[in-house]
């Protein structure tokens, strides 16, 4: 199998000043060595609770933070040099869906501009192609046409995280990165939207670096996990090997910590 | 014996201004003393309203009719200053968000202070020394007394929430989605003293959440809402292993479980609704 994404020792640091005119300062590794690769067509599970350094890790590989040491290679381009032009293209191959569907979607824009978006900032097809292509995907992720003259306030959550889905996907990505994509829904819209995403992953032959705090998705979305705690990457395997078998004792407290698998009572 | 501390029967919530929308529709249901009674649905079922009336905390805008028996008396008929009496004293609350329901600008130790201050006439070095008792109760070093809420992780500031709420040692503990807030590893720590404190100080819970493994370590007894109705209700083992309402079986479907790869089945709602209307 090819590798789509491989990292090398990514390390960033954040600097803090106790205070205003402190001038001690503390610094926090928000990621430490950090070294991972991701098959095409797979899906990778990054987990870890508040603090662990995954976000940090998701905005490092859509460049959104600049990292202080290590490399990523993606899709054969050295991703962390590229600048201008030829970031711009890579850029549109990796996408991401974000964890609040409230806070992601311009509240001034309708739903068509903002799916047109991205198409126009990447300069893709004319107008008449980018209508039947904006048609065809907001079909495809459970909304209708009629929809698309409608503005976020409109829609539930699980439907403006379908829009977000479908602003990321128009541009065909191969990588999607889904920061938290369900944790803000309730069981019943979590359920439809992990099945959305299954039955994308399939459709367009996506690869996923999904990130979440709750080992119950991670069991129904992964084929790979990679635990991380204090910027640290503590374990990392096959899902099934993880959760039957977990090395490290981290790794075992979040499998015991899983509500339903515990009884307080005993 | 089985002796019911809370009972509630023929609880309606709808708005003032339109008397044909119920929020929560004709439900009853009663929690026994010394256990623990879980309220589950999805967001809009009617669960945080059905907490927020027992304690007489519902917004001006909404009405509710029906009857709400604690101890026997009927909450619903009484007076302003007789329903303070009851809020910390007999009935407490903890909150979802331990972030938002603490004063940032008041020490925790002050905080504390004024939840015994109101309902007791203790002299000020006894009020201290509670709450110290109250802070390693609920697992925070007494020298984090002068903290403020900031400084604290999300996990304390739930504790602390916690040790406001035990401070008179309520006869029934109303929590509404404590543990949603929290990380995983957090939220087993809070759940396992939740219920380590209801079987010491003989409390009862009536436990709101939206997450069917924390009921399954938590709950005895299950009650199901859907659109303001209570659709199931049950023993806990009985409701998660054969739960007999559709809806049940249909969210129990959606729910993913960390030991084998069930397939998650999204809820079909015209084919729920075909068969909610064949009962």
């Amino acid at each position: 199998m090819k590798k789509l994404l491989e990292t090398n020792n990514l390390s960033k640091t954040y600097t803090q000043t106790q205070g205003f005119f402190s001038r001690i300062k503390t610094s926090i590794h928000a990621l430490d060595n950090v070294s991972f690769s991701i098959n095409e067509g797979t899906t990778m599970a990054v987990v870890g609770e508040s603090g662990s350094g995954k976000s940090t890790l998701a905005k490092s590989l859509v460049r959104l933070v600049q990292l202080d040491q290590g490399s990523v290679t993606f899709d054969g381009n050295d991703l962390l040099n590229l600048e201008g032009e030829s970031l711009k293209s890579v850029r549109k191959d990796i996408q991401m869906i974000f964890q609040d569907p409230y806070a992601s979607l311009n509240p001034r824009l309708n739903i068509l501009q903002i799916m047109e978006e991205p198409l126009v900032i990447h300069n893709l097809y004319n107008a008449d192609k980018r209508q039947k292509k904006i048609e065809d995907f907001i079909k495809r992720v459970g909304l209708k046409v009629s929809d698309l003259k409608k503005y976020p306030h409109q829609f539930s959550g699980g439907q403006r995280q379908r829009i977000g889905i479908a602003r990321a996907l128009i541009l065909e990505p191969k990588l999607v990165i889904c920061d938290e994509p369900v944790s803000a829904l309730d069981v019943s819209v979590q359920a439809q939207i992990l099945k959305l995403l299954k039955d994308l992953q399939k459709e367009f032959g996506l690869t996923y670096l999904f990130i979440t705090h709750d080992l119950r998705i991670v069991r129904h979305v992964a084929d790979d996990v990679m635990v991380m705690r204090y910027g640290k990457l503590v374990e990392q395997g096959k899902t099934d090997i993880i959760f039957k078998k977990p090395k490290n004792q981290y790794t075992k407290d979040l499998i015991q910590s899983i509500p339903g698998l515990i009884s307080t009572r005993n | 014996m089985k002796k019911n501390i809370l009972k509630i029967n023929k609880l309606s919530i709808n708005t003032k201004v339109n008397n044909e929308i119920f929020l929560v529709d004709n439900i009853s249901f009663s929690v026994e003393e010394g256990k623990t009674t879980c309220i589950v649905g999805e967001s809009g079922s009617g669960k945080s309203l059905t907490a927020l009336s027992i304690i007489r905390l519902l917004s001006p805008q909404l009405k509710m009719t029906g009857e709400i028996l604690f101890n026997n008396n009927d909450i619903c008929k009484m007076s302003d200053s007789e329903i303070r009496q009851k809020r910390g004293l007999d009935i407490a609350m903890i909150f979802q968000e331990p972030m938002t329901s603490l004063n940032p600008v008041l020490t925790i130790g002050y905080q504390i202070k004024e939840a015994i201050a109101v309902h007791s006439v203790l002299q000020k070095k006894e009020i201290e020394n509670r709450v110290k008792e109250l802070l390693l109760l609920v697992g925070i070093p007494v020298e984090r007394v002068n903290s403020y809420p900031d400084e604290l992780s999300g996990g304390q500031r739930q504790r602390v929430m916690i040790a406001m709420a035990m401070s008179c040692n309520p006869k029934l503990l109303i929590a509404d989605e404590p543990t949603t807030a929290l990380d995983v590893t957090v939220q087993a720590q809070i759940l396992k003293l939740l219920d380590d404190l209801k079987n010491k100080l003989n409390m009862s819970m009536l436990f709101i959440t939206h997450d069917f493994g924390v009921v399954e370590d938590i709950a005895d007894d299950v009650i199901v809402m859907f659109k303001g109705k209570i659709v199931e209700r049950g023993d806990v083992k009985q409701v998660l292993n054969k739960p007999k309402h559709p809806y049940t079986k249909a969210l129990l479907g959606c729910v993913p479980d960390a030991l084998g790869r069930k397939q998650l089945t999204p809820i079909d709602y015209v084919k729920l609704d075909k068969a909610i209307q064949r009962l």
